[in-house]
């Protein structure tokens, strides 16, 4: 059993590509999403954070999986955490992530109508199995805010799916 | 439209700063060509010879975590202290080593290498006397032969006990470059 367990996490740690790999293949497409989002002034800072938050929970990955995905959630999230800091609060909730969606995949059509934050939370958790405080490195919260979200986001799916 | 460089060193200045890089590494110019450096905060962890990161990285992830990025930061000091050896101002390398993962044998080697003096010349056979395994000197070839830090840990000063070069991961050329450097030919 201990066998299987450290086979599993030397596979791990062979999928999970080294950092700067990562990095050199995503940023481009990372910071154009950025520049759309936030325009050119604002795209660089939050260009920073989001690989600040990637890196702060790289290490705790489980595997190597959709980090195209992953990196294009967390950016949408800087964005949206911007966006937050720049316009009154009543607006939020509205502030969709309508255009250039990531590929979601799996979960995408199912949590399309869940706020940004709890989507985000209920697809990095049951979409790619991250814990909790990976989850809220990712989106730059707490680990109870993540699960708080996401708890909150499946049964707002279980009340739209029974009604 | 690109990342543009200063806002790829200003991520990766941060990162350093705030300390998430398990492995920083990046290519060290020096008169015996480029150099690939890698370094974790517990120390010097590589140089080698192939420049090129691309084949490295994935060695340095599985020894230290993913979060391997290219820093010039994170190889500040072993730079500087490649910089002064090559031109003739250092004799001694005062960097400290991150020789994880390696097996107690090798770690004992490699010990007993790093005291051989500048300008000096040790064999297979007395590396493994001094470690008290007086009969393992093919295996201290093995050591060499896989020695991650290759010039500060000098494994350039180890030659067969007939007195020939035997071998070098950089080429006996720069085994015979190096040995002149430091004046012991």
């Amino acid at each position: 059993m201990r066998a299987a367990v450290r086979w599993m996490t030397m596979m791990h740690a062979v999928t999970i590509p080294p950092f700067e790999h990562f990095y050199e293949q995503h940023r481009i497409e990372v910071h154009r999403l950025l520049r759309r989002r936030l325009g050119t002034d604002r795209a660089d800072d939050a260009f920073q954070e989001t690989f600040l938050r990637a890196l702060r929970a790289y290490r705790r990955l489980e595997h190597g999986e959709h980090l195209r995905a992953w990196v294009l959630t967390i950016a949408q999230n800087v964005a949206l955490d911007a966006l937050r800091r720049s316009r009154p609060s009543a607006e939020l909730v509205e502030t969709g992530i309508e255009d250039s969606r990531p590929a979601y995949e799996d979960l995408a059509d199912l949590t399309d109508g869940l706020p940004p934050k709890e989507r985000a939370a209920v697809v990095l958790r049951y979409g790619y199995d991250l814990s909790y405080d990976q989850i809220a490195s990712a989106l730059g919260s707490t680990p109870d805010a993540a699960r708080q979200a996401a708890s909150t986001g499946i049964r707002r799916l279980r009340r739209s799916a029974s009604s | 439209m690109t990342v543009s460089s200063d806002l790829d060193r200003r991520f990766r200045e941060a990162a350093v700063a705030l300390d998430l890089v398990d492995m920083g590494f990046d290519v060290v110019d020096t008169p015996i060509g480029q150099l690939f450096v890698a370094a974790s905060t517990r120390g010097l962890a590589a140089i080698s010879f192939e420049a090129d990161p691309d084949n490295q990285l994935e060695r340095l992830a599985r020894i230290a975590g993913p979060a391997v990025l290219r820093s010039p930061k994170s190889v500040d000091a072993a730079r500087r202290e490649l910089d002064e050896y090559f031109a003739g101002r250092r004799r001694v390398f005062d960097l400290a080593l991150d020789l994880r993962a390696l097996p107690q044998f090798t770690v004992s080697v490699l010990h007993e290498l790093a005291r051989v003096p500048f300008g000096e010349t040790t064999t297979y056979g007395a590396l493994a006397a001094a470690v008290g395994r007086p009969r393992a000197a093919r295996a201290v070839g093995t050591v060499m032969n896989r020695n991650r830090i290759p010039i500060v840990l000098p494994c350039h000063r180890v030659i067969g006990s007939g007195g020939d070069l035997v071998g070098y991961a950089g080429g006996l050329d720069l085994k015979i470059t190096l040995l002149e450097l430091e004046g012991a030919r």
